[in-house]
């Protein structure tokens, strides 16, 4: 077997293996099915929501949550961590009091955002925007603060603008930190959707889970976790790829990225 | 080592009229303490100057001086009579490391500042440097040699009339080194700037400069003609050396 071969075949036989392990356990009755139901039963499960269109509903309503969250929270970050790399007096009134609030866990103030918003969208949204912000803002900044001063001086020597000095060489010098904190705030995203929607939702793969849970479909309830686990995957791919499209220069990250 | 290459012409009058660099008693002090003390120079146009010194010395300040990165604390600098503030399109910068932007490919990286035809301009001088053929390619794959010559294109973007050289050559090795001098010779003598070199190695000093000035303690401790007229004259150059390093 050579070695690209092994590569590509080895990591998959342990859950092949444990996988007809399971099913086997299922079909001889060791496992009762509201336990844990046999893979081919949760496969039933999932083809039947995708084809009744249940499962895409859910899944377009969690993904407009999420990325609305996203785009909220992300784009406040990046701005506010734009606005204090650049200029210090941000960084005097700003950094302080948002290094301060990055320390509360965002999901301790659900009680609060409850009390705000009720258990609405709004409420779903403010939650994914206050736990992607701080990442973002975050890593922002401290891709701006890291450009290598000596290309900021040689820019500035060779006559770049200071608008020119921005685009040219302190937004790109910043932005493998940026992606960075996009790819984690994913992460954060959605395991902050899961949360808010578990606790109160009427549409949305927590809601189908939830809603599951209560009539004892142990399978749909396997589906929603394996739809999350998708998801997550997916938006990592995109992040990963998007990565890949604007780093080319640099062969560290390409190589470093081959190897993640 | 000798003069490499012929014996450069002197530049056009109307060049040494218009770009004389001068110094008027430069000093600069950081906390209190002085880098730079009361220097007075007059370097006319075209001329190729090296200035060699210990480390701390007040080099590489006199550089960021003349650069417009740093001002003064005492006296002025002058080009063309005119005093300067700041960073000028005229005056341009070779760094010890090249400081190529990472991100953008070579071509783009020789025009940094944009403007009108810059992608003709680039290319051309790109061909000049014996790169002609790199401009899509990205700055990690070129050699140290092979990046100074982007930057040295780079310099020559906007016709300075002012070259400064950090220590560009330092961290090349012996022969990338003298290719680097033969091709600086060459496009100092082709436009005509005025080269202003810190270096270490008082052999490159002696082998490319006509006038050598040797910093020490802030001040200008010696000023030393090479006569540009001389033949390979191997001798007479390590007297010079000799005398070059016994002043530094």
């Amino acid at each position: 077997m050579n070695r690209t071969l092994r590569r590509g075949v080895v990591p998959w036989l342990l859950p092949l293996v444990l996988t007809a392990a399971w099913e086997a356990a299922a079909r001889a009755g060791l496992l009762s099915a509201r336990v844990l139901p046999a893979p081919s039963g949760i496969a039933l499960a999932f083809w039947g929501a995708l084809s009744d269109g249940t499962l895409p509903h859910h899944v377009a309503i969690s993904a407009g949550r999420a990325f609305a969250g996203l785009a909220i929270g992300g784009g406040l970050g990046f701005l506010l961590g734009l606005l204090t790399g650049v200029l210090p007096w941000a960084e005097d009134i700003l950094d302080s009091s948002l290094q301060m609030l990055r320390n509360i866990p965002h999901l301790a103030i659900i009680p609060m955002v409850i009390l705000w918003f009720g258990i609405d969208e709004e409420a779903k949204i403010f939650l994914v925007a206050a736990g992607v912000l701080f990442p973002m803002y975050f890593n922002t900044f401290q891709g701006i603060r890291s450009v290598d001063r000596g290309l900021v001086e040689m820019g500035r020597v060779y006559g770049l603008s200071r608008l020119g000095l921005y685009a040219r060489v302190i937004l790109p010098g910043a932005l493998p930190s940026v992606l960075f904190g996009l790819r984690y705030s994913l992460g954060i995203m959605w395991l902050t959707l899961i949360v808010a929607e578990t606790i109160s939702a009427s549409s949305g793969i927590g809601y189908m889970t939830m809603n599951a849970r209560e009539f004892l479909q142990t399978d749909m309830v396997l589906v929603g976790i394996i739809v999350y686990a998708l998801l997550g995957k997916l938006a990592d791919m995109v992040a990963r790829w998007l990565e890949r499209r604007t780093l080319s220069w640099n062969p560290a990250l390409w190589s470093g990225l081959e190897a993640a | 080592m000798g003069k490499l290459g012929p014996v450069p012409a002197a530049p056009p009058a109307a060049l040494s009229a218009r770009h004389e660099l001068v110094l008027e008693g430069v000093g600069k002090s950081f906390a209190g303490k002085k880098v730079l003390d009361d220097l007075r120079l007059t370097i006319p146009a075209g001329q190729f100057v090296a200035v060699v010194g210990r480390s701390g010395g007040g080099k590489t300040t006199l550089m960021r001086l003349i650069a417009g990165l740093d001002s003064p604390t005492a006296g002025a600098i002058r080009i063309g009579g005119q005093t300067c503030r700041g960073i000028r399109p005229d005056v341009r910068l070779m760094f010890q490391d090249a400081r190529l932007l990472p991100w953008q490919r070579i071509l783009a990286n020789v025009g940094i500042a944009r403007g009108p035809g810059w992608r003709e301009r680039a290319q051309r001088l790109l061909g000049e440097v014996g790169l002609g053929e790199r401009a899509g390619d990205w700055p990690h794959v070129l050699s140290g040699g092979q990046r100074q010559r982007v930057a040295l294109a780079r310099a020559l973007m906007t016709e300075p009339e002012i070259l400064l050289l950090d220590e560009p050559f330092g961290a090349l090795d012996a022969l990338t080194r003298t290719e680097m001098h033969r091709l600086l010779l060459r496009v100092w003598r082709e436009h005509g700037f005025t080269a202003l070199l810190i270096t270490h190695d008082v052999a490159e000093a002696v082998a490319l400069a006509d006038r050598v000035l040797v910093l020490r303690d802030g001040v200008v401790s010696d000023d030393i003609a090479i006569d540009p007229a001389r033949a390979a004259g191997d001798a007479q150059s390590a007297d010079l050396e000799r005398r070059i390093l016994q002043a530094v």
